[in-house]
């Protein structure tokens, strides 16, 4: 799905992957902690080449937040202290891990099948953010969020990025969240990236057809030409 | 029972194979062949029985337990299409049951060390081990392809494969012991167990033969217990790849 993919993230930076559907920007993410493996080429995280990481390490350090807000059986403690069970480490503050993402810590015992979407996409999160992984794959993370809860979620991930100096690749079909959030942008056109550049760069003038094609919201970018600066 | 009684039962079949003319069921060749292949089989097993309980060595008697343990393996690994090398786990399950089972009934002296005693309670204890590796292993891919996200979100949260599968193989485990559990509750109930209806056609004490086919019974359903652990234990790493990536 994805061919001549090139870029680096820099350490502490926010990414946004954006682009239209099937593009392959959940591809993208997936290939960085080794939930899918590349057919050809590399991905390096850090030192290493993702098949070189032990996968236990690779994965606690890459965290996924996946597009659709999976719970696993039992109550929103359980599914926060998931990855601490796992791993034979003490269990987490259930509470602060709500207080993070908004949310109010009498939801804890509860059936987590039984949240709304939004309720689910946060605890995801949270339960992906209690593993404190270095590098964190958002895949359209606040979608199912009213604006108020998205933007409860952006601010945290801006500060754990400038507290924590963590890396975040973010993939969203919101460009207002990504002009608000994001360090650099890459656009992902039918399993290229074709165009990557910091994100007030984009908007205030993007490099290709694409870029400037999807500023306008225009669907069909697939049927762009084949140079990344045609039309220009 | 003479020759010709046994002859008679032949009516069952035939009326079975007018009803199914009657209804247009197009069963009547596969009654037949049934019928052959089960009078055939069970002649030749008379047979061979009888050669080895004649014989009394305790080489022939495992050639004997082997032998229907590999029949058992194959059977049940026709099961769990797409999940590679099932045949030699089951075969290794089915063993381990056996081994286990027979073992204690042996060391215990439950049975006496004797082709008559061991070789019937084997196949019975194998019969089982079949039925639950084949349910185990049907059900293991239809789990496995039911939590499929369940199971991509422990792993992209550093499980292991093993913790990954756990609920999976746990649900297909016990899906794979019911029918077992079930049979024991309403054993006496509703039906008479075959070897308990044999022995006291053959003249046994009732309360002898009930003895024996309790001894039956136990080693059952640890039989169904011990093969779906020692079988999800083989087979769980089958549901990934390489990369800890779900495959089913």
């Amino acid at each position: 799905m994805l061919k001549d993919v090139r870029g680096a993230v820099r350490a502490a930076t926010i990414v946004t992957v954006v682009g239209p559907s099937g593009a392959g920007k959940s591809t993208l993410l997936a290939l960085c902690n080794l939930m899918q493996t590349p057919d050809a080429g590399e991905v390096w995280v850090w030192e290493r080449e993702v098949r070189q990481w032990p996968l236990r390490a690779l994965r606690r350090r890459v965290g996924l937040v996946m597009q659709q807000p999976v719970m696993l059986p039992g109550t929103v403690y359980d599914n926060l202290a998931a990855a601490a069970r796992l791993h034979g480490e003490p269990e987490p503050d259930g509470r602060a891990l709500l207080d993070l993402v908004g949310l109010p810590w009498d939801l804890l015992p509860r059936p987590a099948a039984e949240l709304s979407g939004g309720q689910k996409q946060r605890i995801a999160l949270a339960r992906t953010l209690a593993n404190r992984p270095d590098i964190l794959l958002l895949d359209e993370a606040t979608s199912a969020l009213d604006r108020a809860s998205a933007a409860v979620v952006e601010a945290l991930v801006v500060r754990l990025v400038r507290e924590r100096g963590m890396t975040v690749l973010w993939v969203t079909h919101d460009l207002a969240q990504a002009r608000r959030i994001s360090d650099e942008m890459w656009l992902v056109v039918d399993g290229r990236v074709v165009e990557q550049g910091p994100t007030a760069a984009f908007f205030d003038g993007p490099q290709t057809e694409w870029g400037r094609r999807f500023l306008l919201g225009q669907a069909d970018l697939g049927q762009t030409g084949t140079e990344g600066d045609a039309g220009r | 029972m003479s020759l010709w009684a046994l002859a008679m039962t032949l009516a069952f079949v035939a009326a079975a194979m007018a009803l199914s003319i009657w209804q247009r069921l197009g069963l009547e060749k596969d009654m037949v062949v049934a019928a052959v292949r089960a009078t055939v089989q069970l002649l030749a097993i008379g047979y061979v029985l009888k050669f080895v309980f004649h014989v009394d060595h305790a080489a022939l008697t495992a050639a004997m337990v082997l032998l229907m343990s590999v029949v058992a393996a194959d059977n049940a690994s026709r099961r769990g299409q797409g999940l590679a090398g099932r045949f030699w786990r089951v075969w290794v399950a089915v063993m381990a049951t056996e081994i286990a089972t027979q073992g204690f009934l042996l060391a215990a002296r439950v049975i006496p060390p004797e082709p008559a005693y061991v070789i019937p309670i084997s196949g019975m204890i194998i019969g089982n081990a079949m039925v639950a590796s084949a349910l185990f292993l049907n059900r293991l891919r239809g789990e496995a392809q039911a939590r499929r996200d369940e199971m991509t979100v422990l792993l992209s949260l550093g499980a292991t494969p093993r913790q990954a599968s756990r609920a999976v193989v746990k649900a297909a485990v016990k899906a794979s012991m019911i029918p077992t559990i079930d049979s024991t509750k309403t054993m006496g109930l509703v039906q008479l167990p075959g070897m308990m209806t044999g022995q006291i056609i053959a003249g046994a004490d009732p309360i002898k033969a009930v003895r024996y086919q309790l001894l039956i019974v136990f080693a059952l359903i640890a039989s169904a217990a011990i093969t779906t652990m020692v079988l999800g234990a083989l087979t769980y790493g089958r549901l990934f790849n390489q990369h800890q990536q779900p495959v089913v």
